[in-house]
């Protein structure tokens, strides 16, 4: 509330009409209007709830509202221009913007574009551009590479970045970072704002706002922090059933879980990955007598179907509409979802922050709680919820820290400086270091990028004739012709999908596949259809589907009459366990004193590990080993995440497999890694053949990374990414949107060759450090690594222990990648042998 | 991987170690790089090396890595010194486009023409091959037919593809392992006729579960070699993922007619 006694600083029409709603001007509404009369740009961190958007507006109508018409013939550029990572949320902000202006008869023209504009569309808007523009990144790179740039823009006065937070974390951000930059050229008082949720470091984001100055202190845009809302009422199901030792479904929760929605109005029950959104929607209708209205959305279903169900959404819990949506993160941003009263978690929720925001679909009215309800899968998962609430109760958040720029990016940035007109190196640098995630961009590095877009950067200077950019006499560089541009044009963006195939559904079963016909039911990944065999079940869209075969980009696929289909081996979540919890789940295991709140189960599943092992302390490394069937077996309680275990899995099992202690296989989980092998591993550990502290010494990630890394498929997937986004390789070329396949090399076979001729390409090396923090975890691993040296502790074993039973149900479960596959081929080519050659 | 005799499939002889195949009773070697060896002949034999590749797709805006011509020569000319061969059969395809061997560095120029001296060079012409530009030294075939084998770019439909050694379609396969599948190029072939991956460093694969490869072989008797490191693995048809859905579909399509 701002104080009573002062004016309003609110114009006459405004007042009226915050006054018809009943609202008041918020604290933080009028910093913001305050902020922009001084020209000053600034972020805002506030709570679901707080009218965030209306805040960012407000100073923008305010103005345009003001502003004298324009005179005949008179051409005005954008006013506010206004950036959301969705489409969908662009669209829904739009409307909501509209409804101020509309009621108060404001002369001001608001407009969206994005990638479902109609072209006509676009191409008028850049001659005829509205006040107010709302858009996405993407939208923003094209727009800025026009020819009409200058026009559009030389006006802007605000720029408006919702959901900063959800933005800056990927590679989008540093291409909207740059284009930033970009805007800032053209209008260089443009002033920027950024809404952002509550995340751990929020000077962070307000120095993104800014332009940055090489050498200076960090500059940071001004930060206003709204009031929090009343505290969101979390709870854990305390399930009367069995806790399961693994897996990821809680399907023994479900039937609790239906009575929990059955209360509530509208309930959204979030997931982590696609897979699990088709199983427990699947295993909710099995059990569903009370016919509730429940639905399913996820990233991989036709569009049409997924709209369909927001709009059911958004009508809530009345007539059309409906009483739960299981949702994966497709439903974690932005949009007001109506009567949303609860949200259900099945699963953990990885981090601190990823659950403040997902709680925060749940209820948009700021003085009301959020309700959340905690369905944990596995006894792991009970810790870990745990760890969340209490983390949610102080208020801890563990967003990651901001990235630094990817070269990928910058290279994709660079041509299209050029494709909007003629550049200068020495001015562009200037303006690229101005970005926060390329302020320490070395000009050495920032001439081999460019190099690398004129001519592929070679040492072998091949390629000068069909140089994409060329400097010319003036010294400036200028695109080799339209083509390139028109190529730029068609693949600009940092999103790179999976290759994906159609699912088209055939009915008839068994009899000849048709050649075509049939219902498209939405797109999965071609990697997967190349892991099943004609005839394997698996579910989408909540249906059990056979498995014909791939017909051209598609999968051909029928109903199957079996309720028991082929489950797609994605494991535990998209998301691995943040560092911040893990540490508080690791704290919860080591101090009996806390387990009282655990559910009795857990607690007796943890006094047993007391009684048997040890309890792995917070300072240490525990590793147990044990025999098991004729295999021996290692368990690695680091607790550091899927990915980073992944990643030690491949260096240890190469390590040992040196050192002769004939390593067969390895599965992780979030919290803890299991390697077998078939030599006694306690034996050779106790007699320091090898010792463990060399096993675990921080030299793997030297040589042996280098090594694992040369045949990595994760690394080989990382690269095509990079490749990509580059524009190494296109993903989409004029004319030949539907065959590309015929037109593309398989990036493997590019990087296998560039890796063994040129290994220190700027390509490279923006993939290793792609790798660093993405799929392989590199960093945290080498955190991990320097912390526990020394401080790893042996418990030889004779059998099993308690906590290693979740991370042992996975073996057999889940595919084995990279290194170890020429070991499963060797061996799957001589158990045919070996029977083949049996008398 | 050598030494091991499986007994009980057909075509292979009790001696015969697991990386040979047999053509209408040739015994030939497949090679872990992709090439085969027939060692009574002397004779290599390479398929769809696609030289210049990269430069091909540089030449329409993708600056692909120009390494990919001296990468496959490197592969070809440590097979040369491993086999010692009197004769190399390239199988057509050689060069990616007809403008491959003008774009040629002079660098692979000179160690393709290292490569050829003394000895027989037979490029058999591939559907790439028709208009090629430029000088590149040995001789230039459409089939070569040596003993029981004939050696041709594209496979021959039907009896035609008898004692058949082919490229042009650059075979992989996909076996299940232990956790889930692995694919890799690999030779395919039934005792009758042969199909060789194809060798270049950007020449891709297709599965041979896909139509292309439907009513070539026999396919109870199909066996594949996977290429790996520094070995080649072994599947009878029964382990190739996919193998004979196509089949089914053409032995209906015909049924239907």
């Amino acid at each position: 509330m701002t104080d009573l006694d002062a004016p309003s600083p609110l114009p006459a029409p405004f007042a009226a009409w915050f006054a018809a709603n009943g609202w008041s001007l918020r604290a933080h509404q009028a910093r913001l209007l305050a902020e922009a009369e001084a020209g000053r740009s600034v972020l805002l961190v506030a709570p679901t709830g707080a009218g965030k958007t209306l805040a960012g507006f407000l100073p923008s109508l305010i103005a345009l509202a003001g502003r004298p018409p324009a005179r005949p013939k008179e051409r005005r550029g954008i006013h506010t221009l206004y950036v959301s990572p969705l489409k969908a949320l662009a669209v829904d902000v739009a409307r909501n913007v509209e409804r101020p202006i509309a009621a108060m008869g404001l002369p001001i023209r608001l407009e969206t574009r994005t990638g479902d504009t109609p072209a006509h569309k676009r191409q008028r808007q850049k001659y005829d551009p509205p006040d107010i523009l709302m858009t996405t990144p993407e939208q923003v790179a094209l727009l800025l590479a026009s020819r009409e740039a200058p026009a559009l823009f030389g006006g802007l006065t605000t720029v408006i970045f919702d959901e900063l937070h959800a933005l800056v974390t990927s590679k989008r951000g540093d291409l909207l970072a740059l284009d930033l930059a970009g805007l800032r050229r053209l209008a260089p008082g443009l002033r920027a704002v950024g809404l952002s949720a509550t995340v751990a470091d929020p000077a962070e984001l307000a120095a993104w706002l800014m332009p940055q100055r090489p050498d200076g202190p960090r500059v940071e845009a001004e930060l206003v922090i709204a009031a929090a809302g009343a505290p969101p009422e979390i709870s854990i199901l305390a399930s009367a059933e069995r806790i399961p030792w693994a897996g990821h479904l809680a399907v023994h929760a479900l039937p609790e879980v239906l009575a929990a929605v059955a209360e509530a109005k509208t309930a959204i029950v979030f997931v982590n990955t696609r897979a699990q959104a088709e199983l427990v929607f699947q295993e909710l209708w099995a059990a569903n007598d009370a016919g509730l209205r429940i639905a399913l959305h996820h990233g991989s279903l036709d569009v049409a179907q997924r709209r369909r169900v927001e709009a059911a959404m958004a009508a809530g819990g009345g007539p059309g509409g409906l009483d739960a949506v299981v949702a994966t993160s497709t439903l974690d941003l932005g949009i007001d979802w109506g009567d949303v009263d609860l949200v259900i978690h099945v699963g953990a929720p990885k981090g601190a922050s990823r659950l403040a925001q997902r709680i925060g679909r749940a209820n948009h009215r700021l003085d009301e709680p959020s309700r959340a309800l905690l369905v944990p899968a596995n006894r792991f998962e009970v810790l870990e919820c745990r760890a969340a609430i209490e983390a949610n109760a102080e208020g801890a958040q563990d967003t990651p820290p901001l990235r630094s720029g990817a070269l990928d990016v910058l290279a994709q940035h660079v041509l299209g400086t050029a494709v909007a007109a003629p550049f200068d190196a020495d001015a562009l640098y200037t303006e690229v270091t101005s970005a926060l995630p390329y302020r320490d961009l070395k000009r050495a590095r920032f001439d081999r990028v460019v190099d690398f877009v004129a001519t592929g950067g070679y040492a072998l200077s091949a390629y000068e004739r069909w140089a994409k950019i060329r400097r010319t006499a003036d010294g400036l560089w200028r695109v080799s012709n339209p083509k390139i541009a028109q190529v730029w044009r068609l693949n600009v963006g940092t999103i790179v999908e999976m290759p994906m195939l159609k699912v088209r559904l055939v009915k008839n079963p068994g009899a000849r596949i048709p050649a075509w016909g049939g219902r498209v039911l939405g797109e999965m990944e071609e990697y997967f259809f190349e892991t099943l065999t004609a005839g394997d079940t698996f579910l989408f869209g909540g249906e059990v589907l056979r498995f014909l075969a791939i017909r051209e980009q598609e999968a051909i696929v029928t109903p199957a009459k079996g309720k028991d289909p082929r489950i797609p081996s994605y494991m535990g979540g998209k998301f691995p366990l943040s560092t911040h919890l893990a540490a508080r789940v690791r704290a919860m295991i080591a101090d009996p004193g806390r387990w009282a709140s655990l559910p009795g189960q857990v607690r007796e599943w943890l006094e047993l590990q007391r009684l048997h092992s040890r309890l792995p302390r917070p300072d240490e490394l525990m590793i147990e080993t044990f025999p098991r069937g004729e295999r021996f077996h290692m368990i690695v309680y680091a607790f550091e995440g899927r990915l980073a275990h992944q990643t030690l899995g491949m260096l240890l099992t190469r390590r040992m497999e040196r050192a002769g202690l004939r390593p067969l296989g390895f599965v992780c989980n979030d919290y803890c890694l299991g390697i077998f092998a078939a030599s006694d591993l306690g034996a050779a550990f106790a007699a320091r053949r090898p010792a463990l502290d060399d096993l675990f010494d921080e030299d793997m990630l030297g040589d042996d990374l280098e090594a694992w890394l040369a045949e990595s498929a994760l690394l080989k997937r990382t690269f095509r990414n990079c490749a990509i986004i580059a524009g190494l390789v296109e993903r989409r070329h004029p004319g030949q949107e539907k065959n590309g396949r015929q037109m593309t090399v398989a990036t493997d076979l590019v990087y296998d060759v560039l890796r063994s001729h040129q290994p220190d390409h700027i390509l490279l090396e923006a993939t290793r450090s792609d790798a660093a923090t993405g799929l392989l975890d590199i960093r945290r691993l080498a955190e991990m690594l320097a912390r526990v040296r020394r401080h790893i502790v042996h418990a030889r074993l004779d059998r099993i222990s308690p906590l290693a039973v979740p991370v042992m149900l996975e073996i057999g479960r889940e595919s084995v990648a990279g290194g170890t596959e020429e070991i499963l081929l060797r061996e799957a080519a001589e158990t045919l042998i070996a029977e083949a050659t049996r008398r | 991987m050598t030494g091991l005799a499986p007994s009980g499939l057909a075509t292979i002889d009790d001696r015969a170690a697991s990386d040979t195949f047999e053509v209408c009773g040739a015994q030939l070697t497949a090679l872990p790089s992709g090439a085969a060896w027939w060692a009574r002949e002397a004779t290599l034999i390479v398929a769809d090396l696609h030289f210049e590749k990269g430069s091909a797709f540089a030449r329409r805006g993708a600056l692909l890595p120009p390494h990919d011509t001296l990468a496959t020569l490197a592969r070809l000319a440590a097979d040369v010194a491993r086999t010692t061969p009197a004769r190399v059969i390239s199988l057509g395809d050689a060069f990616h486009d007809g403008f491959g061997p003008e774009r040629m560095g002079d660098e692979a120029r000179a160690q393709l023409a290292a490569l050829q001296a003394g000895r027989d060079w037979v490029w058999v012409a591939g559907n790439h091959d028709a208009e090629l530009i430029g000088e590149v030294g040995g001789r230039w075939v459409d089939t070569l037919t040596l003993g029981p084998l004939t050696f041709r770019h594209e496979p021959a439909r039907g009896r035609a593809g008898e004692g058949e050694i082919a490229g042009h379609l650059h075979p992989a396969a996909r076996v299940r392992v232990a956790a889930g599948t692995v694919r890799r190029h690999c030779f395919v072939g039934d005792g009758r006729r042969a199909i060789l991956p194809a060798y270049g460093a950007y020449a891709g694969g297709l599965d041979i579960a896909s139509r292309a490869f439907a009513g070539l072989f026999a396919l109870d008797a199909v066996v594949v070699h996977l290429l790996g490191e520094g070995c080649v693995h072994r599947f009878p048809s029964g382990e190739v993922a996919g193998l004979g859905v196509n089949r089914d579909e053409t032995a209906r399509r015909r049924a239907s007619r």
